[in-house]
């Protein structure tokens, strides 16, 4: 993405006000071409606002919007170049899925012909097929999303916005549609912003994640650094499953939780100063062939709880030398098999040293 | 847009706010426009004549309230909660009221219970004319307005909630007291104010059988048309204003709250057949059924004989308007002609009034005014708009004075008089549409007005017919809202049913007033089958 063109869409220092409420807090954001981002964050988190922002249907309070080189930031949706598509999809309900695909094409003297052949490529590439002359009533969850999809991209917008696109569908229609969304917006390389507020979806689709939370920017990443790096307590909580306890530092590079002394990326911290390490439960390994000795950064612990969620094992870790603190660890099937765990069996875990994350304070989520 | 919300809010400003203000200054004013403070209010409640009519009037209002809204839930409860046969027609005929004028059942009890009247035994001796009289008049012409409300609430009922009553073995008059009661409260709360406001304000219905029983309403006639003291007219008008707006406040407070009662998983209540008691509710209903069929029939058969009930000859002699004191068939051919006029044109301001409300970015302000603009004729009642429209439009300073009396100033009149009504209903459309739809055309570069028409007005055609329609009926059978400012060319035929009544016919007025009636079946008729065939021409997207 690091490339030396100027970024397609450049957010500066955004701000939105609603009377003494900060919806949007110094935003800053680049978005180069092509590239599918979403925006990610809990309801009220304001990710909504900023997209709203983007399309011009709530001018920001104060900041710059450029799009494509061009200074949009205060101009009227009409002004702007994008297309959209709600949560609702908002089609016509008194119009057909091909009148709904062609509304923004009339009017724009392009030839009846030409409107007609155009909603025809967009049918066939949304796989819409045949079910042009229905009207949004007569069509599942599924084909009305690619109705308002097809509708948006009708005019070849340079932007488009998805606002909770899937987030009304059937559980697995959505994760069908993630894929094929993800697939039409590659082959077309139509710059897209996607707000959801599912995890999952963003990790799948996008190639990169703006997390927000309170209105401000928490990260922006890959979908791999910010799962395998979170920058802050709040996006290792908010992104996939996250163990979080309270240590204290030895010296650079080592913690230490209950009785133990772990090794970690941890530099520049005064001994004594309280942290918070955070470790995700598939990181955390079983020793599966006795050592001689005590490795680095092992524990013995005992399995508390053994739960069993379909693809791998959730098991409650407890000892003498956690001092209370509960570790959750996941194991895989084929190894609680083929160690015989169950629960009550006490064992040597690993927490690897580089899947340690320090974060400063002993502010404990949850 | 907000241009366009502009006009017609100036529109509201000029035929609604400025009048009323006028008339509110009116009220604090000598003879000669010179500024008396509350004099004139002093001299009213000095005067026993004047101030005792705010007695009989809240004496009236009560007392047909008491009788309607127990009435008219009984019906519904009927209607809704048994499975007594013909409840559609039950309905239907419930619904009569609507469609005449309220000085028609004052003309036909003066034939059932008046000095020759048929029924004058069941009196005891007393007088049709006065309270009874009143009484009776006005319960037959609110009685479907409260049927509506109250129906509105009782459907409203959750079928899981009666499971649960009977799983917990509730006996049916329990079920009836914690379950069917409370559900409807706020719709019985909202019949009796919309009752007690409609009974206070009317004045048709007193007017013609009120003799010598004087109210607010009827104060306000005889000040402006017998003894010309505007001013005077003008205190009574701001005391009718009172009850009114305080009726109104209530009843809007009331109706927000229904909204949040309906919850979206409630499963809609289906009676199962209960011999005796579905008799019970079907006995109940023909006798309310006979009584309002009665008042029709008897006008109609009074107005086709020599001399109801005396002489029952067969004659037209009581439809030749043109030899009668009012303003003979012309003002039929005008009533028409208004109330097409104010179909039309009250339903294209009425709804694009409201979509503007709704949809107009920013100038919160202005938006905010114009709703409660829009809000305000349903608490003011048509005699008093009337007079407001005499004050403003008569002065001699207003270059608009050149509408008094004209066909035009009729059509300002009643759009206004029936506009709130006509606004809500064009809200609750537009509310059910997704709200981003103007979003959406934005981004497809379209303009606002291009969406309105292919997509917001199609949408809401059911409702815009229902506006009409309900503009059309109230144009026909509306005597308060311009008794004072129609002109000698302008007579409309509620109005000739009046001034033939102020004669002492009762036959030709009666011939008159069921003149509208069938005109009013006939729109609806018209109005239903239109509807019908629309849905099937372009509501095609409604069927999945």
């Amino acid at each position: 993405m690091t490339t030396l063109t100027l970024p397609y869409l450049r957010i500066q220092r955004l701000r939105k006000k609603f009377g003494a409420f900060t919806a949007l807090d110094n935003i800053s954001l680049e978005i180069a071409e092509g590239e599918f981002v979403c925006f990610l964050g809990p309801s009220g988190c304001g990710k909504t606002t900023l997209l709203r922002a983007i399309a011009g249907l709530d001018i920001q309070t104060s900041g710059r919007i450029e799009q494509g080189g061009r200074d949009i930031s205060i101009l009227p949706p009409t002004k702007r170049d994008f297309g959209i598509v709600f949560q609702s999809y908002a089609l016509f309900p008194n119009l057909t899925a091909a009148k709904n695909i062609a509304y923004g094409l009339e009017n724009t003297r392009a030839k009846r012909a030409e409107v007609t052949k155009r909603v025809r490529e967009l049918l066939d590439l949304t796989g819409l097929g045949e079910h042009g002359s229905k009207y949004p009533a007569q069509l599942s969850g599924g084909q009305q999303q690619r109705v308002a999809l097809a509708r948006a991209l009708a005019t070849s917008p340079g932007l488009l916005l998805l606002d909770e696109p899937l987030s009304a569908l059937d559980a697995k229609v959505r994760v069908y549609l993630r894929h094929e969304v993800k697939q039409l917006q590659r082959r077309l390389g139509v710059t897209t912003i996607m707000v959801t507020h599912d995890q999952e979806e963003a990790l799948t689709m996008a190639d990169r994640i703006v997390v927000m939370n309170h209105g401000a920017i928490e990260q922006i990443g890959t979908p791999l650094e910010i799962y395998r790096e979170p920058a802050s307590p709040f996006v290792a909580d908010f992104i996939g499953v996250m163990n979080f306890v309270a240590g204290t530092v030895v010296r650079d590079g080592v913690v230490r939780l209950g009785r133990v002394e772990l090794a970690c990326e941890a530099d520049g911290l005064t001994p004594g100063t309280e942290v918070t390490l955070a470790i995700r439960p598939e990181d955390i390994l079983v020793q599966d062939v006795p050592g001689p000795g005590s490795q680095p950064n092992a524990l013995r612990a005992r399995v508390d709880a053994l739960a069993f969620l379909g693809s791998f094992f959730r098991a409650d870790l407890v000892g003498d030398a956690l001092e209370g603190v509960l570790l959750r660890a996941d194991l895989p099937v084929d190894l609680v098999r083929r160690l015989g765990i169950a629960e009550k069996s006490t064992m040597s875990f690993l927490l690897p040293r580089e899947r340690i994350r320090i974060y400063p304070g002993s502010a404990i989520h949850r | 847009m907000r241009v366009f919300l502009g006009v017609i809010g100036l529109y509201l400003v000029i035929a609604l706010a400025l009048p009323l203000g006028i008339m509110l200054g009116k009220s604090l004013q000598g003879p000669k426009d010179d500024f008396v403070g509350l004099a004139n209010y002093i001299r009213y409640f000095s005067t026993p004549a004047l101030f005792q009519s705010i007695g009989n009037s809240l004496w009236v209002s009560i007392l047909s309230t008491v009788i309607t809204v127990p009435a008219a839930f009984f019906y519904a409860y009927a209607l809704t909660r048994s499975r007594m046969p013909l409840r559609g027609l039950f309905k239907t005929v419930a619904l009569v009221p609507i469609l005449v004028p309220s000085l028609l059942p004052g003309l036909a009890l003066v034939y059932l219970f008046g000095n020759q009247g048929l029924l004058k035994g069941a009196l005891f001796g007393r007088s049709i004319y006065g309270p009874i009289g009143i009484v009776m008049a006005e319960v037959f012409t609110t009685f479907p307005h409260a049927l509506l409300i109250i129906l509105a609430a009782l459907a409203l009922a959750d079928a899981r909630l009666y499971e649960a009553a009977v799983a917990l073995r509730a006996s049916r008059p329990r079920v009836f007291w914690t379950v069917t009661l409370p559900g409807a409260r706020y719709g019985l709360i909202s019949a009796t104010f919309v009752v007690f406001t409609t009974v206070i304000t009317d004045f048709g219905a007193p007017k013609v059988i009120g003799g010598q029983y004087n109210v607010l309403a009827t104060d306000v006639y005889k000040q402006v048309v017998g003894q010309q003291n505007f001013q005077m007219g003008a205190v009574v008008s701001v005391i009718l204003l009172v009850p009114a707006i305080f009726a109104f406040m209530v009843d809007r407070a009331v109706r927000s709250r229904q909204v949040a009662l309906l919850s979206a998983r409630a499963v809609p209540y289906q009676p199962s057949p209960q011999r005796r008691f579905d008799l019970a509710m079907l006995a109940y209903c023909v006798v309310i059924g006979v009584a309002i069929l009665s008042i029709v029939v008897v006008s109609q058969f009074a107005a086709l004989v020599k001399f109801f009930p005396y002489n029952l000859t067969l004659t037209w002699a009581h439809y030749d308007f043109d030899q009668k004191g009012g303003g003979g068939w012309t003002s039929y051919y005008n009533s028409i002609r208004l109330a097409l006029l104010t179909g039309l044109i009250g339903t294209v301001v009425v709804f694009v009034g409201a979509y503007l409300t709704e949809k107009a970015r920013g100038v919160a302000l202005g938006r905010g005014l114009f709703h409660f603009l829009a809000m305000l004729p349903m608490a003011v009642p048509g005699l008093v708009l009337g007079l407001a429209y005499i004050f403003f439009f008569n002065a001699p300073a207003n270059p608009l004075n050149v509408l008094y009396r004209t066909m035009t100033i009729l059509v300002i009149n009643t759009i206004i008089h029936f506009y709130t009504v006509g606004h809500l209903t064009t809200l609750t459309a537009l509310r059910q549409m997704d709200p981003e739809f103007e979003t959406v055309s934005a981004s497809l570069k379209q303009p606002f007005y291009r969406t309105f028409w292919r997509v917001t007005v199609p949408v809401c055609l059911p409702s815009t017919l229902d506006i009409a329609i309900y503009m059309f009926v109230n144009a026909m059978t509306t005597v308060s809202g311009v008794v004072f400012i129609y002109g000698p060319k302008t007579e409309l035929a509620s109005i000739s049913v009046l001034n033939m009544d102020d004669t002492g016919e009762i036959a030709s007025p009666a011939a008159m007033a069921m003149m509208i009636f069938y005109t009013n079946v006939g729109a609806r008729t018209l109005h239903a089958g239109l509807a019908r065939w629309l849905e099937r021409r372009t509501q095609a997207w409604r069927r999945r």
